[in-house]
């Protein structure tokens, strides 16, 4: 019995290391982020221009916050269905801009929906700085 | 009990499981195994609908049109889309009251939805807790696992008592 209990138990093991590891995904953290972002921009992120530019609607229906909240800090609620979203401020989700490719695919399709464009790299080292500054 | 006869009983279990959530409510649960993609790309915004409540031409022409998607451009790589198509035309809807394609291909505009939902006043749909038809969580709280029956229901913030009345109708 024993035997054949000690390979499952090592299974279990790597199993749930592999998922941790999935769940963290965790290639990048938002303080690369930012400066990934600035280093781009040629410019230092500015937090002041971030907060301004996160609650503006620069003439669309929406803007940042409207479906994130104001400020950031908690679960926010999608404008349209309402459907629950987790805070994007890192200090409030351990998870928030630990994925390179969430953080790519997400400033695509939201800054689509609130600019009607994408957004330029100092405006999201803008972002990256306001929602650091954040605690 | 030995490790065989655990492992039968177990087997048995999860056979029984299978055959229980397949009845359940016509068949229009969630299925048990949904890809990760799936929670991640599209229930990231919108309730995680069951793929039998839209037959499988519905979902074919919302998967080919995700760049202009209900107002956002909500496009997906080549191979996320392949992954996710392929998953929602294996368990799109076959019963019969899903076999219709609801105009624009919107669940929440199929016959068999606005008769289950004919004694909810316009009003309620645009309560800030419900926002939408399509946020089903603001009344069945078992949506995202695809459980809609009766038992799993909560009233929605701020309807009026005549409301609250008109909701045990």
């Amino acid at each position: 019995m024993k035997h054949r209990l000690i390979p499952s138990l090592v299974l279990g093991a790597v199993l749930a290391a592999g998922l941790t590891g999935l769940a963290q995904a965790g290639d990048t953290t938002p303080a690369q982020q930012l400066a990934r972002w600035s280093a781009e921009a040629g410019a230092p992120g500015n937090a002041t221009r971030g907060q301004n530019f996160f609650n503006s609607r620069h003439g669309g229906e929406w803007s940042c916050a409207s479906c994130h909240g104001q400020p950031p800090t908690a679960e926010g609620k999608h404008a349209n269905t309402g459907k629950a979203i987790a805070p994007l401020a890192p200090a409030f989700n351990a998870k928030a801009f630990t994925d390179t490719a969430k953080v790519d695919k997400w400033f695509r399709r939201n800054c689509k929906d609130v600019l009607a464009r994408e957004c330029s790299a100092a405006e999201k080292a803008d972002v990256l700085a306001y929602l650091n500054h954040l605690k | 009990m030995n490790l065989s006869h655990l492992s039968r009983a177990l087997l048995l279990a999860a056979g029984f499981g299978t055959v229980g959530a397949a009845l359940a409510d016509s068949g229009r649960a969630m299925p048990r195994a949904v890809p990760p993609a799936y929670t991640a790309e599209c229930a990231s915004c919108h309730t995680a609908y069951p793929p039998g409540m839209l037959p499988a031409r519905s979902w074919q022409r919302i998967m080919a049109g995700l760049d202009r998607h209900y107002g956002t451009d909500a496009s997906l790589d080549a191979a996320t889309v392949q992954q996710i198509g392929s998953w929602l035309q294996t368990h799109a809807g076959t019963y019969k009251r899903v076999a219709e394609e609801p105009p624009q291909d919107r669940i929440t505009r199929s016959a068999w939805f606005v008769r289950k939902h004919d004694d909810i006043e316009p009003a309620v749909w645009k309560l800030p807790s419900v926002k939408s038809a399509a946020n089903c969580a603001a009344c069945h709280t078992g949506a995202d696992q695809g459980r809609f029956d009766d038992d799993h229901l909560r009233m929605p913030a701020g309807l009026s008592l005549r409301q609250r009345w008109a909701w045990f109708d």
